[in-house]
């Protein structure tokens, strides 16, 4: 039978109406998240130091003084009217080092984490629903990458492939993502029981389709807090290799690199205008997003909801 | 109970042979394969080809992969590419300071934890808490290599009270005190990262204790609360942070290698260091070997201690 | 209620049907026994009637209602739905068959996806099925917000959004939108309000009359269950121990079972409520070992040595029961 031609249930409707017809909480999930957000007072300021940041970064050739590469003709000079952090050993304007480096460190975080967030989640999805052997294989190629200490995998990849800031993105992302994977894997298991995703199974639709659009948003939140701690992971890890001189090659610069010099003692004792700026930036950049990371997971919680 | 510590015994094997398979896929098949080092490229073609054929790398590579598994299993992990020793002896010659190094590190970061956190939680929104919570997240945040630097800079350059580098003074007598100046500034750089990740977990650990009914009860009894936390909470709060130390060992690693390599500290951080310098790739490979063998070990005891700790935690 | 006719080929017939969990124990997982949830059930339901599955939690009935549909994959046993066989059919086959039968659960909180409007819960199958062009989703979506009884303007809100009773008639128009002809009700008034309960109970009842639906409607109890239904089926520990037509299971309850968990509810005059009370003890036995002879043996009244060694059948014409004890 056809049931659009139905009539209207006007009777339990007009009941309907009046004893249901409650609480308006007229806020879109995005909105209450951000309200929460809101209230952490360091993220908001992390926020927006980030946000400064990756301004500067991004409008670097306008910013810096000078070419990040040119020599100016004054080694290892303090900082002076002309050169505000003074010019490094081979007489490169600091200042205009630094500013480029942000770049670097933004384009390795953000790249790595995505790479890793989508290799994670994908297979934290699949290891997750279809459970089984399936599950089983992928935990355990998991539990073997996450034997290696991972940053003495990285350094021999690095030895082997060589470093460039494509490569270390890669490195980065692909041998970074068992603990996304694990993440996505634990709230599959709890969703998947859940009778929204049983009802999605009765109505037909396809696995991908489930996993994708209805199970993958509900997982959003603890991706979305895992991948923005790993940004600050990515970048610390960058920074190392390249003050190991195992990162990015020099002329280019990175944080890490320009830390590297001061390696020499007398760099160390008498010039630190070359190391200190850089190191700050460094823990300035992590230390926004850490803060970001435990803003995004209070406001993201759903035990915290206020 | 046995049943499952023979499980997850049971369970580590296949992973062991995972580790294995991994760090030779990583050696050998990597382009520009670091076994070409080992051929001299001047000889001639016939000669090349008899010493591939000698060295077994005409071989298919699981028979390869079978032979260095079979040494393995004698406790050959190989020869050094540039000193010609063997590789077990190089490393264990090196695992000593290392292990001294992360054990007074771990212990050294958990005394500076566990008060904190729990003074954090107890007082919570107070000065001391917003100071533990401000530290820890400091504590995570600054590089190992950017601390060690500026701690060089303070105690040994301007100050002059602490050695900058090294296990022991060279060309001086070695004592006890002497080396234990030595401890100190590494320690204080590996013993950060674990108190900044440690503060933070034994405060959760400790609020969520704390809002348990029975400590309500324990309360509502009329106990005072010095004796509600030290007698009720704190042993309840300490337990998952006492089995979760084993999982610190990776960071412990990662942290070593920049660690002793700012420090001249001849552990195996430093030879990881100065063999990926001089391609020594059988060195790094019995490296990364030995390391992944002490992490899954120590997961393994992780584990194990869960069940016991934990009487709550029952097996399928 | 619709009428039933004994005579109309049953819409879908279960036969023998078995559903059982492996348990898993020891060093190598091995399989060391079953939880037999649903264990050797036959039944059948008809085009347009209602048949209520009844039993204490854990007895196994969610089990069967959500193995008629393939929710879960049976062990042993036939479903034949229009004739053809659910245990067997290829996944491609069951994609489609699907749209015959849909479930409606209980919990209304965790049925519903809370990243998705309500609009989008109702378009989702319409699109995927294709059962209406792209363009005419949307009036689609009204009329069946309209038919459960929700206020069209409000399809564009999140589940999170509406009161319990709200989004038991969301879950309700989903079940619908696929115009399916089985209706599997999983308690659906349990987690509900009791004034909230009687409104989705004549909303069921309503819309199985005006779009000639059958429903497979589970409970606990038979408070809910002998309104809707035109037959009972009572279940204890994975077997049916009786069915019949409502009218007679309620009057004229042949399993002690039955009979006690009629008393279970209060009777509204004092004068009948001493008469003929059932009392059982203990706890029910583990569906993983049941008890040997009749299942029911261990807390009945009236077992004797029979049932501990033999183990009745379900037998008697059209109201049947599965007791040693009473006259067929």
């Amino acid at each position: 039978m056809n049931v659009s031609n139905l009539q209207p249930n006007s009777e339990i409707n007009a009941k309907i109406l009046i004893s249901e017809a409650n609480e308006h909480k007229d806020e879109s999930y995005v909105k209450m998240v951000l309200r929460r957000f809101l209230k952490h007072r360091l993220a908001v300021v992390s926020a927006v130091g980030l946000v400064l940041i990756s301004l500067v970064a991004l409008f670097a050739p306008f910013l810096a003084p000078y070419d990040p590469y040119a020599v100016t003709g004054a080694f290892g000079a303090g900082p002076s009217a002309q050169h505000f952090l003074g010019t490094d050993l081979v007489s490169r304007d600091a200042l205009s080092r630094l500013i480029y480096a942000a770049r670097v460190s933004l384009q390795v975080g953000v790249g790595a984490v995505a790479i890793s967030s989508v290799i994670g989640t994908i297979l934290g999805l699949i290891s997750g629903y279809a459970g089984g052997k399936v599950d089983t294989v992928i935990m355990r190629i998991v539990d073997v990458f996450m034997s290696f200490p991972h940053l003495m995998l990285i350094l021999v990849v690095v030895s082997i492939v060589g470093s460039s800031l494509t490569n270390l993105i890669l490195i980065l992302g692909l041998l970074n993502w068992t603990g996304m994977a694990r993440i996505v894997r634990g709230s599959v298991l709890s969703i998947k029981q859940l009778d929204y995703v049983k009802a999605s199974i009765a109505l037909g639709f396809s696995t991908p389709r489930i996993l994708f659009k209805h199970i993958l948003p509900n997982v959003l939140a603890p991706i979305l807090v895992h991948a923005t701690f790993g940004i600050a992971n990515a970048i610390m890890v960058e920074a190392a290799l390249s003050f190991l001189g195992l990162g990015v090659q020099p002329p280019t610069a990175s944080w890490g690199n320009m830390l590297t010099e001061a390696q020499s003692m007398t760099v160390l004792t008498s010039q630190p205008w070359l190391w200190v700026p850089a190191g700050v930036m460094i823990v300035l950049t992590v230390l926004a997003v850490n803060f970001i990371g435990d803003g995004l997971r209070d406001a993201l919680d759903p035990k915290s909801i206020k | 109970m046995l049943t499952y510590i023979i499980r997850r015994i049971i369970i580590a094997i296949p992973i062991l042979f995972g580790v294995t398979i991994l760090n030779f896929l990583i050696i050998n098949l990597a382009p520009g394969s670091p076994v070409d080092i080992m051929i001299d490229p001047n000889l001639p073609p016939e000669a090349l080809e008899a010493q591939k054929e000698a060295l077994g790398l005409n071989d298919p590579f699981y028979i390869q992969y079978w032979t260095w598994l079979l040494n393995l299993f004698q406790g050959n992990l190989g020869y050094s590419l540039v000193t010609f020793q063997p590789v077990i002896d190089i490393i264990s010659e090196r695992l000593g300071p290392t292990i001294l190094l992360m054990l007074s590190a771990l212990i050294f970061g958990l005394l500076i934890a566990i008060p904190l956190g729990i003074l954090s939680a107890i007082k919570q929104n107070s000065v001391i808490d917003y100071l533990a919570t401000g530290g820890a997240f400091m504590g995570v945040s600054i590089p190992n290599f950017f601390l060690g630097l500026g701690l060089i800079y303070v105690f040994s350059l301007q100050l002059g009270v602490l050695p900058s580098g090294g296990m022991h003074t060279i060309g001086a007598e070695s004592s006890f005190w002497d080396t234990a100046l030595h401890f100190v500034l590494p320690v204080i750089v590996l013993a950060t990262a674990i108190a900044g990740k440690k503060i933070r977990y034994v405060r959760s650990s400790m609020i969520e204790t704390l809002g348990q009914d029975y400590l309500r009860t324990a309360r509502a009894k009329g106990l005072k609360e010095t004796i509600v936390v030290n007698k009720h909470a704190l042993r309840n709060a300490l337990i998952p942070i006492i089995t979760v130390i084993g999982l610190e060992i990776p960071l412990l690693f990662a942290g070593a290698v920049v660690t002793e390599q700012i420090f001249s500290w001849p552990g195996i951080g430093q030879l990881t260091i100065s063999s990926i310098m001089s391609r020594d790739y059988t060195t790094l490979m019995g490296l990364n070997l030995i390391a992944a063998f002490i992490v899954l070990f120590s997961n393994l005891i992780t584990d194990i201690a869960y069940t016991i700790v934990d009487p709550r935690i029952k097996f399928q | 209620m619709a009428q039933v006719t004994l005579q109309k080929n049953p819409l879908i017939e279960v036969k023998d049907l078995k559903t059982y969990y492996p348990i898993k124990k020891g060093i190598f997982s091995k399989t060391v026994g079953h939880v037999k949830a649903v264990d050797g059930v036959s039944f059948s339901i008809y085009p347009g009637e209602t048949l209520g599955l009844v039993g204490e939690s854990g007895c196994g009935k969610s089990t069967i209602g959500r193995t008629l549909i393939r929710l879960e994959q049976a062990t042993e046993g036939q479903i034949l739905f229009d004739g053809q066989d659910l245990t067997s059919t290829t996944n491609k086959n069951l994609v489609s068959m699907r749209k015959n039968f849909q479930i409606i659960f209980q919990d209304p909180y965790s049925s519903l996806n809370p990243r998705k409007r309500v609009k989008d819960i109702l378009a989702e199958p319409l699109l995927v099925h294709h059962i209406v062009d792209p363009a005419q989703v949307n009036k689609r979506v009204d009329e069946l917000m309209v038919m459960v009884g929700l206020p069209r303007q409000s399809k564009n809100r999140y589940a999170h959004e509406f009161s319990g009773g709200q989004r038991q008639r969301i879950g309700i128009a989903r079940a619908l939108s696929l115009n399916p002809k089985l209706i599997i009700c999983d308690e659906p008034v349990s987690a509900l309000d009791v004034s909230i309960q009687a409104q989705i109970l004549n909303l069921l009842n309503d819309l199985q009359k005006q779009l000639d639906l059958t429903y497979l409607f589970i409970a606990h109890g038979l408070g809910a269950v002998k309104y809707i239904s035109d037959r009972i089926a009572v279940m204890y520990l994975g077997e049916i121990v009786e069915i019949g037509e409502t009218r007679d299971v309620i009057k004229n309850p042949k399993h002690p079972y039955t009979k006690a968990l009629l008393n279970a509810y209060p009777i509204p005059n004092p004068h009948l409520r001493a008469k003929e009370r059932v009392f059982i003890q203990g706890d029910v036995p583990s569906p993983a070992n049941p008890p040997q002879g009749c299942r029911f043996h261990t807390r009945c009244p009236i077992a004797t040595q029979t049932c501990r060694e033999g183990k009745p059948k379900l037998e008697g014409g059209v109201h049947k029961a599965a007791c040693f004890a009473v006259e067929l």
